[in-house]
């Protein structure tokens, strides 16, 4: 049975949602996934939404666009309206809780609540609660695991920046343990 | 081979163009395609080679003509609005025989419409786009190793026919990052090309690159031999996918993102026990005609979608010469077909009938 998981991460532009979406894509190509990568680009980018559809899969993957995702990551209360309805029934929903003051609506899929940009802030990496998101995300999702993710964390901070490396790492292991 | 690297479709392009031997590149940045010209500008440096960006579209292209005369591997990128901008360039080039590479990451139109992908430029690069008879090499990738693959093709197929070649994508390609690898045994070739203007050295009659000629015989006389290569062309050189189509009652007829689209859709709908399958032209020009007028023995019917209001969907009716009807589903604006729309749409043209 092919297994393919379907993500949209979605929140401000400067949350690092793109950044997100590509340690998971390289993630998910080092561990010879079948993975696409689309973010969302044009006038959203400064200053408004931002968003990223980030499919890994065993098979070859068609459409990169997600319209009805399997997982969800939402950072900011307009990403988390406009994507909760298009959630598949059954799948999983991340929510930013320090940013996002509403509960979710739908009583079919699974929510974990998280307050990323609190935990980040504490962490005194406030630009960080995008890793701790992505942190939960692995250890509650069949997505990928720990390791393949920190090896695609390795490939998406580029050489003249490797000093971020342990920072975004000790972010990720904050969500990764992160217990409500 | 490189490894495997997670690219943006605008950067693979790049990156390939330069493995093939490209060293000159002149542009103007416009959306969705800046990541290319942007690549270029860090990375042309670096191999000795020649990133300019010049005041206008207008002038990239014309840089892009002289350079081709003198012989050398020549790129330029636009989208939509910049590519109109570059049509009477195009023309020059194509009527002086001068092989380039032009770049068309598509956005909505007409006019500055937008900037979301779109597929509205089709018309305008197989039917020439300038004045004049004359023809492009249009390529039409469908995932980011495939703009790889044919920005390498499109350097060789020019150098070939002295023609210039167009690979022609969209806005989601071009923004889009997946996995790549590069044929380190393809590329570098440039070959000697003795109608160059690269100086006499008093050693050989000069070489002359030029588009006008004022006697209408010898300018009929010149059109038609291109045309003869121009069938050549058509001869050796389409280019397409076939997907599910077998066995297909129904085809689906599309190129680029739209036909990875089509893919999803043709997935569902044969579970579901339709069949239907998909023919994806990789080249735009030469159309893969006799795939289709194939198709049309056994097919019941077709389906074009496309990110216009119906371009590509007038050389599937020429194919199919009318032997089956040939419907049409688009999209445009920068809106893009769902699987969804695509499904929905085969049934209603299948009726019930699986």
């Amino acid at each position: 049975m092919n297994q393919t998981s379907e993500l949209i991460i979605a929140g401000f532009g400067g949350q690092g949602i793109l950044f997100a979406g590509k340690v998971l894509a390289y993630g998910g190509m080092l561990a010879a996934k079948e993975v696409s990568w689309l973010p969302s680009y044009g006038p959203e980018m400064r200053g408004g939404t931002a968003n990223c559809h980030v499919i890994v899969s065993d098979a070859p993957v068609s459409s990169p666009i997600i319209t009805n995702p399997t997982l969800l990551i939402a950072m900011n209360k307009p990403s988390l309206d406009k994507f909760e309805d298009a959630l598949v029934p059954g799948g999983m929903v991340f929510v930013d809780s320090t940013l996002i003051d509403r509960q979710v609506k739908r009583s079919d899929v699974r929510v974990h609540y998280i307050p990323a940009t609190q935990l980040a802030q504490d962490m005194n990496a406030p630009k960080l609660a995008n890793m701790i998101m992505l942190g939960k995300l692995i250890a509650e999702a069949d997505m990928l695991t720990y390791d393949e993710v920190k090896t695609g964390l390795g490939k998406s901070v580029p050489s003249s920046k490797q000093d971020l490396l342990a920072l975004n790492l000790k972010a990720i292991n904050a969500g990764y343990g992160y217990k409500a | 081979m490189s490894d495997k690297v997670l690219m943006k479709g605008n950067e693979a392009i790049a990156e390939a163009a330069m493995r093939a031997g490209c060293r000159h590149f002149f542009g103007y940045p416009i959306t969705p395609q800046t990541e290319l010209a942007a690549y270029m500008a860090k990375k042309m440096p670096k191999v000795g080679g020649l990133f300019l960006q010049a005041e206008s579209e207008v002038a990239a292209i014309n840089m892009v003509y002289g350079a081709a005369g003198a012989g050398v591997r020549v790129m330029t990128s636009s989208s939509s609005p910049g590519i109109s901008l570059k049509q009477e360039g195009i023309s020059y080039i194509a009527g002086a025989d001068l092989p380039c590479l032009i770049v068309n990451i598509v956005r909505g139109g007409p006019g500055l419409g937008g900037i979301q992908p779109a597929q509205s430029d089709y018309f305008q690069a197989t039917r020439g786009g300038g004045h004049g008879d004359y023809r492009l090499i249009v390529l039409a990738p469908s995932s980011v190793q495939e703009m790889v693959d044919l920005t390498y093709l499109a350097f060789d197929l020019g150098d070939k026919y002295r023609m210039p070649v167009m690979i022609i994508g969209d806005g989601m390609l071009g923004q889009m990052m997946e996995p790549v690898v590069f044929d380190d045994t393809k590329g570098g070739g440039t070959g000697e090309k003795a109608w160059a203007t690269t100086g006499t050295r008093m050693a050989r009659k000069r070489n002359i690159i030029n588009s006008l000629y004022i006697t209408p015989e010898e300018l009929e006389k010149l059109v038609w031999e291109r045309e003869k290569k121009y069938d050549t062309v058509r001869a050796a050189e389409v280019r397409f996918e076939q997907y599910a189509a077998g066995d297909a009652e129904y085809i689906i007829a599309a190129y680029g993102t739209t036909a990875r689209i089509a893919k999803n859709a043709i997935d569902t709908l044969r579970r579901e026990g339709y069949k239907v399958g998909l023919i994806r032209p990789i080249t735009l020009w030469p159309f893969p005609n006799e795939a289709f007028s194939r198709a049309a023995k056994t097919a019941k019917a077709f389906l074009t979608v496309e990110m216009s209001t119906g371009q590509m969907v007038e050389d599937v009716r020429l194919s199919v010469d009318g032997k089956v009807p040939v419907h049409f589903y688009g999209r445009t604006g920068g809106m893009v077909p769902s699987p969804a729309e695509i499904i929905e749409k085969i049934k209603s043209i299948a009726g019930g009938d699986k």
